[in-house]
């Protein structure tokens, strides 16, 4: 594993985006800054700026005005950048998969790393996923962008 | 000409970034203590930078290109050089020239001002609006910084080298034990304070209003530059103050002790000074800037010329 990556897996920044979520997953991501999870002392930050971050926390079912938007941020996300779908929204649209608003789910737009399943996922699973991720990559076994 | 080469690159750069770097995970450590969190662990710092560098440098559409990616590259080079010049002064505190303080004075505030070009060439109203804050501020603190530093010109006997001010602490003692010294070095850690941009100035960079301020587009290298840039401002502006007030820093036996302290002081009182007080705004920091602190320092000024 190069320098590179190995750093990345040390400080990874997160970015947290909604595409039309309700709101529980982003109160759920930020728990993990909480002083009881404590993401900082894996040396994750949550980023201001899209430029800044490493990681693409997606909550939410990607609705028709969001994509615009998801796909522009992806376009300004820094490579070699990770994606993390959070929340059945997310992974397949949940409650919405038949609505006229969500027509593909979020893979189909994107590419992700890593998917976290619940609604809304505890940070602890939270937590779990992106050790998975972690591990994937140690492993190579993760997409090269 | 070797020798200063040598002083550039040892001390003016790697020796004031590893201090540098260290102090940065200090403040981030007490920080997350304060909040009963466990913190970042100790190379973080460095992880951050390293990682920056290896990442994708993307340039703005329309953003003015050399300005925006020369810009870090002024700021760094003007800290590695001021620290140099500290460094150099403490180390031999005869080897100085005439107007060395003033140089000082003038390298510290190229930081900011590089920070502000990076933020104007960007070509994002954030940025800009981040970096014309970053003019006031650097408008409101300057006077009294100033004034704070005069106090210590007329207390070694109207002498602008910094040597001077060393030798005149060695014998008489430190300069912050006289009332008009123990004045203007507290003016000079609230300026300091805003100088590093930090809580209760954060003003320029508010992360919760214009997420980032003038750094918002920069990515990998430029942002990796700036970064290593403030993690040594930490080190050299308190270094600064030591020079200036404290009797500067002396590594011979029991010495060593107390300039670690000395440091390791002003470190931990800048820290909780960003931990115990909310963000104000502008208008708040130029009013803060121009009445109280101007006063202070001016009583200072007038302390020390009638030799208190």
């Amino acid at each position: 594993m190069s320098l590179k990556l190995k750093a990345l897996l040390k400080s990874p920044w997160v970015f947290h985006l909604s595409t039309g979520s309700c709101n529980n997953c982003d109160i759920e991501v930020l728990d993990c800054l909480t002083p009881r999870f404590d993401i900082e002392r894996f040396g994750m930050l949550l980023a201001g700026s899209i430029k800044h971050a490493d990681v693409l926390l997606i909550t939410g079912s990607c609705n028709r005005q969001s994509v615009v938007r998801l796909k522009r941020l992806y376009e300004q996300i820094p490579k070699p950048c990770l994606v993390v779908a959070i929340g059945e929204c997310s992974l397949s649209r949940g409650m919405f998969i038949h609505s006229y608003n969500c027509p593909v789910p979020l893979d189909k737009i994107i590419p992700v790393d890593v998917y976290i399943p619940g609604c809304p996922p505890k940070p602890e699973a939270i937590i779990a996923g992106v050790v998975k991720l972690i591990n994937k990559i140690k492993e190579g076994k993760a997409k090269k962008k | 000409m070797i020798i200063y080469l040598y002083y550039l690159l040892i001390y003016g750069f790697l020796l004031t970034a590893i201090i540098g770097l260290f102090a940065s995970w200090v403040d981030r450590k007490v920080t997350a203590r304060v909040q009963y969190r466990v913190g970042p662990p100790l190379l973080q710092p460095l992880i951050d930078i390293v990682k920056l560098l290896g990442k994708d440098t993307l340039i703005p559409t329309g953003a003015s290109k050399a300005v925006f990616l020369m810009a870090p590259l002024i700021g760094l080079a003007s800290t590695i050089l001021v620290s140099a010049l500290l460094w150099v002064n403490n180390i031999n505190s005869t080897n100085t020239f005439l107007g060395d303080l003033i140089v000082t004075l003038y390298l510290l505030a190229i930081p900011s001002i590089s920070i502000m070009m990076g933020g104007f060439a960007s070509r994002n109203p954030l940025a800009s609006l981040g970096a014309s804050r970053e003019m006031k501020l650097i408008l409101s603190y300057e006077l009294p910084f100033i004034l704070a530093v005069l106090v210590t010109v007329i207390k070694s006997d109207f002498s602008i080298r910094l040597g001077d001010i060393l030798n005149y602490q060695a014998q008489n003692g430190f300069i912050a034990g006289d009332l008009s010294g123990l004045l203007a070095l507290i003016t000079a850690i609230m300026c300091v304070q805003a100088k590093l941009a930090l809580v209760p100035f954060d003003i320029p960079e508010a992360e919760t209003e214009i997420i980032g301020g003038p750094l918002i587009e920069y990515s990998g290298s430029g942002l990796a530059i700036y970064r290593l840039m403030k993690n040594m401002l930490l080190f050299t502006l308190p270094f600064f103050l030591i020079i200036l007030f404290l009797g500067g820093l002396r590594f011979d036996g029991i010495n060593l002790l107390f300039s670690v302290l000395k440091y390791i002081g002003l470190v931990a009182l800048i820290t909780v000074i960003r931990n115990t007080n909310p963000r104000i705004r502008i208008d708040q920091a130029i009013n803060f800037f121009w009445g109280p602190m101007t006063i202070m320092a001016l009583i200072a000024v007038m302390l020390a010329l009638m030799g208190k």
